[in-house]
């Protein structure tokens, strides 16, 4: 190991750690980040709710959007998954049905980057349990 | 597939170490391993997370969801479900006691509700045995901060405006410590990290060290640029294997990247540090006897003045401070002291780390800000009484404390609050009591403590805390007098008043605690010769009665000592010169015929 020598080569050496415990960080506080959750019950499973989680961590990571992906039991709209609630900082969290790996990209484009609504919302009757 | 989606971090203290983290961690290695999920799932080893009542914990992020009890056969199922399905294993989640609900997120649990984590900021969060992870979450960026742009002036200003005082028992202010052994002029002074941790049941610093030992490494070497040290010295009791181990990885990492040593961070500052084992005495974690025992001397305490700060290890001004204390000191560096001195109360800043032990439902470790209510810390984060039963007292400082009672449970917990109620902070120790505890034999306990732990230098400590025992043993026998009460009083008060170091002027406390506070249970003992708690065996009979007993002789032959006759289907007597109460016949007897008088 090459010794630090200076502050600046310290906060350098930060910088490319943070990285490496980013996920615990963000999710550590996550509401003041992006939150995408994924329906993961036997139904958003069966649908490809999996494959979905997936490509939201991929997609994210390859932009650079900070944004913590988690799953959650099933939301109830069993008809329509898999389902994804997005919540951004500050904003009720939305819920978006019928999302396959296609409309992934789509929902980060519009909704995440520019605020645009997209076809699939469903209206939401619950008040989220994380709120307690 | 790319990017690690998880992470799965599995507890790695004292406690949940006991209980086989280390394979369970090997255990997912493996099995992430075999599944070829290596580039996806990444499991830590982290310092612990307070919940040591439910371990072995292992919490999954980004989600958050907290296993308990994790068992080496649960490895699996927490794979293959949470992982590879992305369903939660939800017998292995905290169920809520009151509602019977599972809670997946620890964010929502009630023991983690109110807490705030200074202290233990990275316990149960980053690797302790990896200094980059430490470095990730700003590590030895306070060090760097004052090293570059602060001048020791400037950052012992930084310490006082915080209004953080030693965590290590009597809350003396942290800054002007500082100030005072850098205003000794000498050609070598010492920065002592104190981490003897005598107080039985308490593991705050155990923790802070096994979890996060580098915020210790890092805020001694500022305290050694504040005051003009260049050495550290941490004392530690060698029944901490675990803390040792992991703090000797720190050093090591430390050096190799040039956070310890000489010239840091090209500022020409020198500092390195040094491990100094005790032997677990008591009185070794007070400051003077503790340098005794690192001159290689016997542990005995010596009059004060002179302070360490000004004649301390080998007659050079040292520094001593508390493992928490220090814990406190990079944060506080990097937030600054407004950002410190708005938690807690007018004269007590910051957080406190307890250790929550006895008749509680959630025994674990705890960070609270000050000024939170007994209340609070007890229903709330410590779940309440265990098998709902009363609450009858709180036992804060150790031996050196006193009982805190159901009066207190509102008051908010802070230095100066603890001593008015006639306890004391101490170093963090929080044991619970409830109905069936007694609180002349609880003093007694206490007592006995001190008693062997006296170092015996000076007789009021030595001889008077012995008569103190006597007594009190007298009155648990039921031989105890009116007298007593008195002597027991005015005994304290000298030794009190006439012990030379903190162990003998607290250790009173315990009695005259217990007897301002529950001075009818002591004339009970004494006049009544009762203990209603059911605590003291000599006050103490077993009775049968003659309405119930049937005669057939189960208890009479369960008895180890033979003290019970009685005819086949003739009611049974228990001969009271023989029995040693020990209440075999009373968990054998099938009619309910055996009671406590
Ligand atoms: C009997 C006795 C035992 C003590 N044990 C400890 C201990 O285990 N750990 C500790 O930090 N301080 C202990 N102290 C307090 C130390 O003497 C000293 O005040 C403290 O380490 C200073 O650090 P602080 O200002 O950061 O609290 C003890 C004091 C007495 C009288
Ligand atoms: S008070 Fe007790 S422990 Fe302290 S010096 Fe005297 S005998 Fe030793």
């Amino acid at each position: 190991m090459e010794k630090i020598k200076t502050l600046a080569d310290l906060k350098k050496m930060q910088e490319n750690l943070r990285a490496k415990i980013d996920l615990r960080e963000k999710s550590a506080q996550p509401e003041t980040h992006i939150q995408v959750k994924v329906a993961m019950a036997t139904c958003g499973i069966a649908s490809g709710a999996k494959e979905v989680m997936e490509a939201f961590v991929e997609e994210f990571s390859k932009r650079n959007i900070d944004a913590v992906v988690t799953q959650t039991g099933c939301m109830g709209y069993c008809y329509a998954e898999p389902t994804v609630e997005i919540t951004k900082p500050g904003q009720d969290p939305i819920t978006f049905g019928y999302v396959d790996v296609k409309k992934v990209s789509k929902l980060i484009d519009k909704y995440i980057l520019n605020n645009e609504l997209v076809d699939g919302i469903i209206p939401v009757n619950y008040q989220s349990i994380d709120k307690h | 597939m790319g990017k690690i989606k998880y992470h799965m971090l599995v507890c790695g203290g004292t406690g949940c170490h006991a209980s086989q983290s280390d394979q369970i961690l090997k255990k997912f290695e493996t099995l992430i391993h075999d599944r070829g999920l290596e580039n996806e799932v990444q499991v830590i080893k982290t310092g612990c997370f307070g919940f040591c009542e439910k371990g072995p914990i292992v919490k999954m992020m980004p989600d958050n969801t907290f296993y308990t009890k994790v068992k080496l056969d649960d490895c699996e199922e927490i794979l293959e479900e949470h992982i590879i399905k992305g369903r939660k294993v939800t017998r292995l989640l905290y169920e809520n006691p009151e509602t019977g609900e599972h809670v997946s997120d620890s964010k929502h649990m009630e023991f983690y509700k109110k807490q705030i984590r200074i202290a233990l900021r990275n316990c149960g969060f980053i690797n302790p045995e990896n200094i980059e992870e430490y470095i990730a979450r700003d590590g030895y960026q306070a060090l760097g901060k004052v090293l570059t742009e602060l001048s020791p002036e400037a950052t012992i200003e930084i310490m006082k405006k915080s209004g953080l005082r030693g965590r290590g028992g009597g809350g003396f202010p942290t800054g002007l410590k500082w100030e005072i052994t850098r205003a000794v002029k000498s050609d070598q002074k010492y920065v002592v990290c104190n981490a003897d941790e005598g107080d039985p049941g308490a593991f705050m610093d155990r923790s802070v060290l096994e979890g996060d030992p580098h915020s210790v490494l890092e805020a001694m070497a500022i305290n050694g640029y504040c005051t003009g040290a260049d050495k550290g010295l941490v004392y530690i009791r060698a029944e901490y294997p675990l803390a040792v181990e992991r703090l000797k990885i720190a050093m090591k990492q430390a050096r190799e990247y040039g956070l310890l040593g000489k010239n840091i961070l090209g500022t020409g500052f020198n500092f390195d540090v040094e491990i100094r084992y005790g032997a677990g005495a008591f009185v070794c974690g007070e400051e003077t006897a503790l340098i005794h025992s690192m001159e290689g001397l016997r542990g005995e305490p010596t009059v004060k003045p002179p302070f360490p700060s000004e004649s301390g290890y080998l007659g050079k001004p040292t520094n001593v401070n508390n493992v928490e204390t220090y814990a406190n000191v990079p944060v506080i560096i990097n937030k600054g002291a407004d950002w410190f001195a708005k938690i807690g109360t007018e004269r007590s800043k910051g957080t406190k780390v307890f250790a929550l032990a006895g008749k509680i439902n959630n025994v674990g470790l705890i960070e609270v800000p000050m000024g939170i209510t007994l209340r609070e810390v007890i229903y709330e984060i410590g779940g309440g009484i265990k098998n709902d039963k009363e609450f009858k007292a709180v036992q804060t400082g150790g031996p050196s404390g006193g009982m805190l009672t159901v009066k207190d449970l509102d008051t908010p917990i802070d230095y100066d609050n603890l001593i008015a109620a006639g306890s004391m902070m101490g170093s963090g120790g929080m044991i619970v009591m409830d109905e069936n505890d007694c609180m002349v034999a609880m003093a007694k306990f206490y007592l006995q403590f001190t008693v062997e732990e006296s170092c015996g230098k000076c007789s009021p400590c030595r001889i008077g805390n012995k008569r103190l025992y006597e007594m009190l043993e007298k009155i648990t026998q039921g031989n105890g007098t009116p007298e007593d009460l008195d002597k027991l009083r005015n005994l304290s008060q000298v030794i009190k008043d006439t012990s030379l170091c903190g162990l003998g002027q607290s250790s009173p406390n315990p009695v005259l605690s217990s007897l301002n506070n529950f001075y009818d249970e002591y004339m009970e003992h004494v006049n009544l010769k009762k203990c209603r708690a059911g605590k003291c065996k000599s006050l103490m009979q077993y009775i049968i009665n003659a309405e119930n007993c049937i005669g057939c002789t189960l208890c009479a032959r369960n008895c180890p000592v033979n003290a019970i006759t009685g005819e086949r289907k003739q009611v049974h007597l228990i001969d009271q010169e023989k029995c040693i109460k020990c209440g075999a016949c009373m968990e054998k007897c099938k009619f309910n015929a055996i009671y406590i008088k």
